[in-house]
């Protein structure tokens, strides 16, 4: 594994989107315009804001790096630059590594402009500590990376690859606890939410808009959502293939 | 042939049910510029693809610079361009060579000016013509200066100048020690180079130098040599 080829990779994807401007945009101001929306919707149930407006700062990041690395490493793959790559000293991993950090960086931007706003001016309370909203956000964005790529697998055109948004993450995004609690599913919805990666992320900010400091719970919530964003990436992973047909 | 940098032997090629190559033997030498000749569908990227260590199904023995085709040995000295323009539409010319030099550990040195991109190098690529593209892919797998080139269809859709002077190039990269593969539909381009592969319907029709082909069919019209060849055969 060499660095100078991950952060070459990693610099190559901030590149790409940086002279895709209006994209960069969307993607830092859409959770902000949102999150400020939600504060006017509930101007007169604050505690819901607390309760709606936390578990969204872990989902923001999920959707956008699900629809950028999902669209990019379809690209990679239909456009022959994946082809070319594996025929060059770079190895898949180097690959992997080069757009978790690209991928990465652009996730934390992403979330430390929308927790400031949204901790800041429009009062969301959190008792936990603020610093630890981002690091949920970037275990979520490493997630969204992961079944992005495993989408892009699946997909023959940028068509098929944004129709998996709907099919990967609707579904967590309504067990995941956000619109009722889990416990008052019925079993076998709650057991489903169980082994879904985002019921943790919403849970991580639960413990952290209830308690202060870094509870356990909180850490395991994290540490799990990076077990699943690191079994999709490595589902995703084996989808990268030298030799093909 | 002794000095091979490429020795493929009883390759055969399935792509679904259908065999796309039928026990092909050829071999190249370093310091020559070989030409792999055929109709489009005669399995000429498929025969580049199995070199390049990238395609699927493939049975026979290709030895490359003493390794295994796609082995990581080989991929450092392989400079691999493929039959569309693979290289990043949003990235600048200068961006996209940057990047293939950064992960080979190489410096791009001047490559850029020497196939005339100078002028673009801040463009992006999607703003470029079909033939610029072509060109900057091509230079993408220049970068580094590869022992090995294999170009897939390089000169294809290129005005005749530019044509001339990448032939050129490719002359040029082969006294400096490379050994280049260079695909081509056109056979009249067969006289810049020092031998020929000629293949059709997945099979090698000839191996052999441009003035053999000559004296071997009684024409100078390569495309007319391809032609009688092939009517001696059947």
């Amino acid at each position: 594994m060499s660095s100078r080829r991950v952060f070459a990779t990693a610099r190559r994807v901030l590149n790409q989107l940086r002279h895709d401007p209006r994209t960069i945009a969307v993607m830092l101001l859409v959770p902000c315009v949102l999150e400020t929306l939600l504060r006017l919707i509930f101007a007169h149930h604050l505690v819901s804001f607390d309760q709606v407006g936390a578990p969204l700062l872990a989902i923001f990041p999920l959707t956008t790096v699900f629809l950028v690395a999902s669209i990019a490493l379809l690209r990679e793959r239909l456009g022959g630059t994946l082809e070319r790559l594996l025929t060059t000293p770079l190895v898949k991993l180097e690959l992997l590594f080069g757009y978790a950090f690209g991928f990465g960086a652009l996730a934390c931007v992403q979330a430390l402009i929308a927790s400031a706003l949204t901790l800041g001016p429009l009062g969301l309370h959190v008792r936990g500590d603020s610093v630890l909203v981002v690091v949920l956000a970037m275990a979520v964005a490493l997630l969204g990376m992961g079944l992005g790529l495993l989408a892009s697998a699946f997909a023959r055109s940028e068509y098929q690859v944004v129709q998996f948004l709907p099919l990967t993450i609707f579904p967590q995004f309504l067990l995941c606890g956000l619109l009722v609690p889990r416990q008052r599913m019925p079993s076998v919805l709650h057991a489903v939410s169980d082994v879904l990666p985002l019921s943790y992320a919403v849970d991580g900010m639960h413990h952290l808009t209830r308690s202060r400091g870094a509870p356990g719970a909180l850490i395991a919530d994290i540490a799990i959502v990076l077990v699943f964003a690191a079994a999709a990436l490595l589902l995703g992973a084996s989808t990268l293939r030298r030799r093909t047909t | 042939m002794t000095g091979a940098v490429v020795q493929v032997s009883n390759l055969r090629v399935r792509r679904g049910r259908r065999e796309v190559l039928h026990d092909v033997s050829v071999s190249f030498p370093a310091g020559r510029v070989t030409g792999l000749f055929g109709p489009s569908g005669s399995g000429k990227s498929t025969l580049i693809r199995s070199i390049a260590g990238v395609q699927a199904n493939v049975r026979g023995e290709i030895a490359v610079l003493g390794g295994e085709a796609g082995s990581k040995q080989v991929r450092r000295e392989l400079g691999y361009m493929t039959q569309t323009p693979s290289v990043y539409e949003d990235l600048t010319v200068f961006e996209n060579l940057n990047y293939f030099a950064a992960i080979r550990g190489a410096q791009l040195d001047g490559l850029i000016e020497r196939v005339g991109l100078a002028g673009q190098a801040h463009q992006l690529v999607r703003d470029l013509s079909g033939g610029q593209r072509s060109r900057v892919s091509l230079t993408a797998a220049l970068v580094g200066s590869p022992r090995l080139l294999l170009l897939d269809e390089p000169t294809v859709g290129l005005d005749p100048l530019l044509r001339r002077d990448l032939w050129k190039l490719f002359r040029a990269l082969a006294s400096e020690g490379s050994a280049l593969l260079v695909s081509s539909h056109v056979l009249d381009e067969g006289r810049h180079c020092d031998q020929l592969i000629l293949l059709r319907d997945g099979e090698v029709v000839a191996q052999l130098t441009p003035a053999e082909l000559t004296a071997r069919t009684g024409t100078d019209d390569l495309d007319e040599a391809f032609v009688r060849l092939i009517e001696s055969r059947a």
